[in-house]
């Protein structure tokens, strides 16, 4: 398994892996905002906790087609198959290595843009929190969209089509938590509700992606 | 006699094909008189006017909406389980029907809202749960369309039918929590006092089984229309092979 994990962080570092990528998109959204909504820093401060949110929401989307696409194509998933890890064990392995690659990378960079959309001090704290909490459900949830697609040919626009209605309950309760956080409000509530998401979808989430991997590989 | 002899296709179709007429008419003529009662019969309520008898086509909608999912997860079960073709071409069968009765209960709580609440849209916790169940149905549709293998095809969509329930319900939940409501309770239940007034509610209970009736045929005829076009399928490869 650690094997396999090195395997993949080092193949995403390496050229054509496209490690960053997310992270620049990241940074291009945040970007993008203040010139669709005006530079009133009132307005950019109240929203900062969701765009913060969104924008780490859609990076994440973003990554998630190469995610068991490349090793597709080359034939090592089906090694993967065949090999004696179960195949539950290599579908948690690629969303932790999509973890560490495309969401630990973006909770690191929150501050930095909340920044730039004047995000409340009170705010900087909840939103790496709940960022943390949230962006490992991101990950294996796409995992299982990923898995549900990988056959397709040009599976990206179906895939984004098929995870965002899945993301809906981890969005509603990270952004609910970073909002409250940045207005000073008690965060408690919706930061278990995610982490509860969070514990649950690493737990069960990784069995349908294997099953559905194993469908698509028959 | 089980009803798992309605798996072999060609029972199904037969049966389904004595019983579709009369559920065609029997659906038909319920609607009819529900609406008509509903609409020219009823009196107007005091505070709502006429605008109050759209709930004779919301809330029946609304009911199908969700116990099309339902009955899709049923069917995607039993596919998963047993493996019967024809319940996987049901739970195919039943998704644009499904997507529809949303459809219809989206727009005629929009045009009910318009003039009671002052607003076509409001992210109230119940519309906002019915258009993520419109986004599932969606993705639930696009995917039986992307893929080309049938039984690949059948099997990733029932896997995505139930985790998506899973998701859908955890949804509702959700943004009750992240709203408060607008939207009032439920018009009828069994166990609350305050109901719906009578004058409204015998209309509204005749539309409903319409609306399942007319639910049960629609599934039962495409379904029918989805065996046939495998079979025309099956035909045309075995011809293809022989010439």
């Amino acid at each position: 398994m650690i094997a396999l994990l090195m395997r993949d962080l080092r193949l995403a570092v390496r050229a054509g892996g496209g490690f960053g990528l997310g992270l620049a998109f990241f940074l291009i959204v945040t970007v993008m905002v203040p010139f669709s909504v005006g530079p009133e820093s009132d307005l950019l401060s109240r929203i900062a906790p969701g765009v913060l949110w969104l924008g780490a929401l859609l990076s994440c989307l973003l990554s998630l087609d190469r995610l068991l696409a490349l090793d597709w194509e080359d034939g090592s998933l089906d090694l993967l198959a065949t090999a004696p890890l179960p195949l539950e064990a290599v579908v948690s392995v690629k969303a932790l290595a999509h973890w560490i690659t495309t969401g630990l990378p973006l909770v690191l960079a929150a501050p930095l843009l909340g920044v730039l959309l004047n995000l409340p001090v009170e705010g900087f704290k909840w939103v790496v929190i709940s960022l943390l909490l949230g962006t490992p459900a991101l990950s294996v949830i796409g995992t299982f969209g990923a898995a549900l697609t990988v056959g397709l040919k040009r599976g990206g626009l179906l895939l984004s089509l098929l995870v965002m209605p899945l993301y809906v309950p981890t969005l509603i309760f990270g952004a609910e938590a970073a909002r409250r956080g940045a207005l000073g409000m008690g965060v408690e509530t919706p930061l278990l509700m995610l982490a509860g998401i969070s514990a649950a979808v690493i737990a069960l989430m990784p069995f349908a992606s294997a099953a559905v991997l194993r469908i698509n590989l028959r | 006699m089980s009803i798992w002899e309605y798996a072999n296709p060609r029972k199904f179709l037969r049966t389904s094909e004595r019983v579709m007429p009369v559920l065609w008419v029997s659906s038909g003529l319920l609607m009819a008189v529900g609406l008509i009662w509903g609409f020219f019969f009823t009196p107007d309520d005091y505070r709502q006017g006429s605008t109050v008898k759209i709930i004779f086509l919301h809330v029946p909608a609304a009911l199908m909406a969700i116990n099309a999912w339902f009955m899709m997860l049923v069917a995607s079960l039993i596919w998963v389980i047993r493996r019967h073709h024809v319940s996987a071409l049901a739970a195919k069968a039943a998704a644009p029907v499904g997507i529809v009765m949303t459809l219809i209960a989206l727009a005629t709580g929009a045009i009910w809202g318009q003039p009671m609440w002052g607003t076509w849209w409001a992210w109230d916790p119940r519309l906002t749960s019915f258009l993520v169940l419109f986004l599932f149905y969606l993705g639930y549709i696009a995917l039986w369309e992307a893929i080309d293998n049938p039984d690949t095809a059948a099997d990733l969509t029932s896997i995505l039918c139930l985790v998506g329930t899973v998701f859908a319900v955890l949804s509702r939940y959700a943004v009750n929590f992240w709203n408060q409501g607008l939207h009032q309770g439920a018009s009828l239940s069994l166990d609350e006092k305050e109901n719906v007034a009578d004058a409204f509610s015998n209309p509204l209970y005749i539309c409903m089984v319409g609306f399942v009736l007319f639910f049960i045929a629609m599934v039962f005829y495409r379904t029918g229309t989805e065996i046939r076009a495998r079979r025309i399928k099956a035909l045309l490869a075995r011809a293809r092979q022989e010439a």
